[in-house]
């Protein structure tokens, strides 16, 4: 086991790597020049050139990787063209932001979708299966922005309890949770559901009931387990599209987060600020799989089996 | 002597759906002594399963449907138990053996647990901890398995071990009924022949009584006291192992059941004389007698419901050639 973890940590240096090298390739061949939208229009020609050549980017473009790459493996990801600040600085500002959001959106959602998706598959066609169902539908087509704004109106509008933008104290942090907690909770509740039904239909449960398990026994004990598996997959997946993704949650709730941070050095071509986001997204999204993967495993003895099987 | 363990009085249950209502099982009644074994073939599709996951009372919510009929079970009505008193019976008092033991077991479980699983549920006599193991080791010895496998899960087994695993889940407290349902159809020949050995010594051991679900009638050969031969949810013919295997009256489709199994003594040099047709559409059943669009013996007066010819006391035919004698 610890043989494969350590496989799996090896392995994020080609995925670095290969993150790296598409995201400066993208950056390099998109029009424009880091001179130019600094300055701005009022910038001359000659102004421009300097500038460019100050933050080396008049060399050519593979000269300019490996030098960032060079400084990347003794930690240094470079300065901000807009803000003039330490990118890593601004990285490890951000990244808890990030982490800490993605995270109670994501425990919310399995609050909110597991317990209620299997509910609704052993209440199959009765009101507790219709009821969990339509709002599960509801909230997945409802955009994310809209599920934000109409919680906004009624925390911080009409209850004035929550703060509405920021996240200067800890109850900033749970006007995102719950938005992200509900939008993706719908989609864990119908996952869990279809789970349920497909697990509950199985020859160990009927087994299991021959037994003479009572009815939540076999619920709990033999079909859960079985049931999360699909869940868990669809769960880490979320978590590491939050990580970057939450972009509308952050812009809404006024939140320093990975995501805008990233798309505001897309907008300027603050090509040190999208490398650094990028590459520690990367570093978050293959942490992230790898304790789904363990948590898999943990689940699943067969899965355990196959890692234990290969080694090295 | 022969003391009634199971007595099934015309049981019809049906499937109903909002498309379709299947007519499983038509009004069939059998009785099982103590420590007997009785067999019921069929045909795919003929009810048997249907019959026995009715006595356990585990036929699919809302779907399933008995209709009418009476089980007693040790004089006790089955069908008028509680959800919470047929917990009770079913693992302990009437254990069931599925056909496909790859999918029997859960995978995420220990094959130890899921042992002692069925000892917790029906602990009466309130053992320890220890003695709850002692017991899995046991039973996992009774069946062939080594004790110290008992960690390991379903899928580091074969599929003759884990229906070993199955039987020891069924035997683990000692039940006075084992419903078999096609417990070797899933396992190739050699390991069947080990599992239905198994399955006898341990059933004259325990002196459990059997119902054998199957539709190989070498194994109800093997195995059986009795056997019963189901057709469209009907039981078309039920006799002794000898009323069935020999003499010469017996209901067409029992004859075209033997009929379709090759013969290996040189003599006989008759192809296989296979049943012509398919199993009427069990949402659609004929009127009178279920087996006359394929009879070779049909006339018009098998249109008509027919009722059982005894043949003697043990043997009885459900089909109009016998008349009534006795």
């Amino acid at each position: 086991m610890y043989k494969y973890i350590l496989k799996r940590l090896a392995w994020m240096i080609p995925i670095i790597l290969g993150v790296s090298v598409i995201i400066f390739l993208i950056l390099s061949l998109t029009p424009g020049d880091p001179g130019t939208f600094i300055l701005g229009a009022g910038g001359t020609q000659a102004d421009v050139d300097e500038l460019n050549h100050k933050l080396g980017y008049d060399l050519p473009a593979w000269q300019r990787y490996f030098k960032y790459m060079f400084g990347v493996v003794r930690l240094d990801f470079g300065t901000s063209y807009m803000t003039k600040l330490p990118v890593l600085d601004e990285i490890v500002a951000k990244v808890p932001v990030s982490v800490s959001v993605a995270f109670l959106g994501i425990l919310t959602s399995l609050l909110i979708g597991i317990p209620l998706g299997v509910l609704s598959a052993v209440k199959q066609y009765s009101l507790l299966d219709a009821i969990p169902t339509f709002l599960a539908i509801f909230l997945a087509a409802a955009p994310s922005f809209w599920v934000g704004l109409m919680l906004m109106v009624l925390f911080s509008v009409k209850l004035g309890w929550l703060p509405s933008q920021g996240i200067t104290s800890i109850k900033g942090y749970i006007m995102p949770m719950l938005s992200l907690g509900l939008i993706y909770g719908a989609q864990t509740l119908r996952f869990t559901r279809s789970s349920m039904l497909e697990t509950i239909r199985q020859d160990y449960v009927r087994t299991a009931k021959a037994k003479g398990a009572s009815k939540q026994a076999v619920i709990w004990k033999h079909a859960m387990q079985n049931a999360l598996l699909p869940v868990i997959t669809v769960t880490g997946n979320n978590f590491g599209a939050l990580l970057g993704g939450a972009i509308v949650t952050e812009t809404l709730y006024g939140l320093p987060g990975l995501g805008t941070y990233i798309v505001a050095g897309i907008k300027s071509k603050d090509i040190p600020v999208v490398m650094g986001g990028t590459i520690s997204l990367a570093i978050l999204f293959s942490i992230v799989m790898l304790l789904m993967d363990l948590l898999y495993a943990y689940v699943d003895p067969r899965i355990k089996a196959k890692y234990a099987g290969s080694k090295g | 002597m022969k003391e009634t363990l199971l007595e099934v009085t015309d049981l019809v249950v049906k499937y109903k759906t909002d498309l379709e209502t299947v007519s499983a099982v038509n009004g069939i009644s059998f009785n099982l002594n103590k420590g007997e074994t009785l067999g019921i073939v069929g045909e795919t599709g003929a009810g048997k399963t249907t019959t026995a996951l009715t006595i356990l009372k585990l036929l699919p919510e809302r779907v399933g449907i008995i209709e009418n009929g009476r089980i007693l079970f040790e004089g006790k009505d089955l069908l008028s138990l509680s959800e919470r008193d047929m917990m009770k019976m079913r693992g302990d008092k009437i254990s069931m053996i599925f056909q496909d033991p790859m999918s029997s077991l859960n995978p995420v479980h220990t094959i130890g647990a899921q042992i002692a699983e069925a000892l917790k549920l029906h602990n009466e006599k309130n053992r320890t901890k220890e003695q709850l193991e002692t017991r899995v080791d046991e039973v996992l010895e009774m069946v062939g398995i080594p004790p110290s496998r008992k960690g390991d899960y379903p899928h580091q087994f074969s599929g003759g071990m884990k229906q070993r695993v199955v039987i020891a889940i069924a035997l683990a407290c000692e039940p006075d009924l084992l419903i078999a349902d096609e417990p070797t159809t899933a396992l190739d020949v050699t390991i069947q022949a080990q599992v239905l050995m198994l399955m006898r010594e341990l059933r004259d051991r325990l002196q459990t009584a059997m119902i054998l679900i199957t539709h190989d009638l070498g194994v109800v050969a093997q195995m059986c006291d009795r056997v019963a031969v189901m057709y469209a949810g009907e039981l078309v013919e039920t006799g002794t192992l000898k009323d069935i295997f020999t003499g010469e009256r017996h209901h067409p489709y029992t004859k075209g059941l033997f009929g379709s199994i090759p013969k290996l003594n040189g003599e006989s040099k008759s192809p296989l004389s296979p049943i012509e047709g398919l199993m009427p559409d069990p949402t659609d059943l004929p009127a009178g007698c279920s087996f006359y669009p394929r009879c070779p013996h049909a006339s018009e007066q098998c249109l008509l419901k027919q009722s059982d010819a005894i043949l003697s006391s043990t043997h009885t035919v459900r089909c109009r050639l016998f008349g009534k004698e006795a």
